[in-house]
Parts: structure tokens; C-alpha cells; sequence
């Protein structure tokens, strides 16, 4: 994991979060993602491919997940609503496109997001790239941001620029 | 004044049928990829369009293209989360008249769109 790509996604996080449900995030330190956990109800996962590779995975319990669905649609979401997978994935695909136009040098494509419901499952991730857990307080309930990252050409132009860039 | 939503989340849509109707536009269709929104436009040519960039089938990018080799004319607002100024560079070479980045805020969506229909003379 390249540590250069965690502040353009607590960024995005707080930038999405903010403009699309009005709702400030409190954003916490960053830790390792260690075997056992976490587990959640609710994961919404962007991949990337370009000059960098990995994912970024939003992992919610069912309970804040409708909640902040309704808050961002609108219209009250719960779990058995149709558009709940839908609403909780184009959150995930805002956090992705965010965080992925600050890799200044780097370019990279964000796939369609898949999300996986079912109560406490746990997302396992290739052990090859080290995973970060960000760990996110809102009012309506916490979140965690899961995201395993690598570069995997070299940034073109400035590379210290684009490192400080990311940094 | 038809305006076709072009996305393929339905939350995203509704979002922006709310904002719409808020300022007066009912006249409203949707498809959930390009190949849908080509259909519907090759069937009757809106007077506006707003168009995601990613999406599955065929994506928004290419769907502005086709649109472009038969249509100069039709308004087109692109709304997405690819925000890099070379996505933005790529999107007005395709031919879109304006570009919003998702998350967008919805006095900035009803911005963007009163932009674009005053410079046709729609407003
Ligand atoms: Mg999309």
C-alpha cells in the first residue's frame, strides 16, 4: 500500500459525504488492516486499473447504510428497497472518482461499483497488497473505508511533484 | 423542452428529476446506459441532455461521440465523477456543452443546467 493515496481518499470522502447527504465526516486515524477483521452488513467496491491497480471498499452496517442512502436519495431506503445497492454504490463510485482526480501524474480508470449485502461478512482482499482501514464517524453512524493501492508504473513528469501532491 | 437523464444509477436520476421539476421541467425520460439513451434518441432528439460517464453497455464518453457524428446541436451536460482536467479535455473534445463533477450540490446542478439552456436561447 502506497501511503500517498490515503489523504486524496479522506478527502473525497469528507467532500462527498459533505456535498451529497449535508453531513460532516469525522475521519480517524488510519490503521493496517490486520486477518480478522472488519465485518460489516453492507460493502460497496470501486476497482482501479491504470498507472496504479487496487480498490476501495465502503463498509457499512445495515443501519447506517439505509440511513445514509436516505439521506443522499431523498426518499427513505431501506435494505429491501430497490435502489438500496444503487445508492450505496454510486456513494462508493463518488469516493472513487474524488480520490482518483487528485493522483495528479497518475492515471487511473475506476470500474462500475459492486456491492456485496449480507450480514457480517468480511471482504478478503489479496494478502499481496497491504490494506488500510479509515475509519469514518457521522451522526447517522460510523463506516469504515477499506483501500489497498499500488502504483504500478511510474507517475509521469515530476515524480516528487506528484509524490507531494499525494502526500 | 424534453430533457433525457442518462445514468446508470437510478438515485442519481431521480436526484436530478427533483431538481428539474423544481424548476419547472416534467417533460423528463431516462435510460440506464448509452445503448438505451441511443435508442430513445435516434426515435426523437431531445432538447437536452444530461449524460454519466461511467457506465455498463456503452459508456457516456462514447455515447457523445456517436451523438456528435450525426447531431452538432443537441445540448449535452455531462455529469460524472471523473473529474481530471484530461477527462474534462476528452469530454469537450466529444463535443458536451457543459460538465458538472459529481458530488455535486443541487444549487450547482440547477445551475449548470439554467447555464446551458440560457446560451441556446432556452431559458
Ligand atoms: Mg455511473
Amino acid at each position: 500500500m502506497d501511503v500517498r493515496f490515503i489523504n486524496p481518499f479522506v478527502k473525497s470522502i469528507c467532500n462527498t459525504f459533505e456535498t451529497m447527504c449535508s453531513l460532516p465526516v469525522t475521519v480517524k486515524k488510519p490503521e493496517m488492516k490486520t486477518d480478522n477483521g472488519p465485518t460489516s452488513d453492507v460493502s460497496s467496491i470501486i476497482g482501479f486499473s491504470g498507472d496504479a491497480a487496487g480498490s476501495v471498499a465502503l463498509h457499512f452496517s445495515f443501519d447506517t447504510a439505509s440511513q445514509l442512502a436516505t439521506k443522499f436519495a431523498g426518499i427513505d431506503i431501506t435494505p429491501e428497497h430497490d435502489d438500496f445497492a444503487d445508492a450505496i454504490g454510486e456513494l462508493a463510485n463518488m469516493v472513487a472518482g474524488g480520490a482518483k482526480a487528485q493522483f495528479q501524474g497518475v492515471d487511473v480508470s475506476i470500474s462500475l461499483p459492486n456491492v456485496i449485502v449480507g450480514l457480517n461478512h468480511n471482504l478478503s482482499a489479496s494478502k499481496s497488497v497491504p490494506r488500510i482501514i479509515i475509519p469514518c464517524d457521522t451522526e447517522l453512524g460510523s463506516f469504515i473505508v477499506e483501500i489497498g493501492m499500488i502504483l504500478t508504473k511510474q507517475p509521469a513528469g515530476n515524480v516528487a511533484e506528484t509524490a507531494g501532491a499525494l502526500s | 423542452m424534453k430533457i433525457m437523464l442518462v445514468d446508470d444509477s437510478r438515485t442519481i436520476r431521480n436526484i436530478q428529476k427533483n431538481v428539474l421539476k423544481q424548476i419547472g421541467h416534467t417533460d423528463l425520460i431516462e435510460a440506464e446506459d448509452g445503448v438505451v439513451a441511443l435508442g430513445l434518441f435516434q426515435k426523437e432528439v431531445p432538447d437536452l441532455m444530461l449524460v454519466d460517464w461511467n457506465m455498463p453497455n456503452m459508456d457516456g464518453i462514447t455515447l457523445i461521440r456517436k451523438i456528435r457524428e450525426t447531431n452538432k446541436t443537441v445540448p449535452i451536460i455531462m455529469c460524472t465523477t471523473e473529474a481530471e482536467k484530461s477527462r474534462i479535455l476528452e469530454a469537450i473534445k466529444a463535443g458536451v456543452n457543459n460538465y458538472i463533477v459529481k458530488p455535486f450540490s443541487v444549487e450547482s446542478l440547477q445551475e449548470k443546467i439554467e447555464q446551458t439552456m440560457a446560451k441556446i436561447g432556452a431559458a
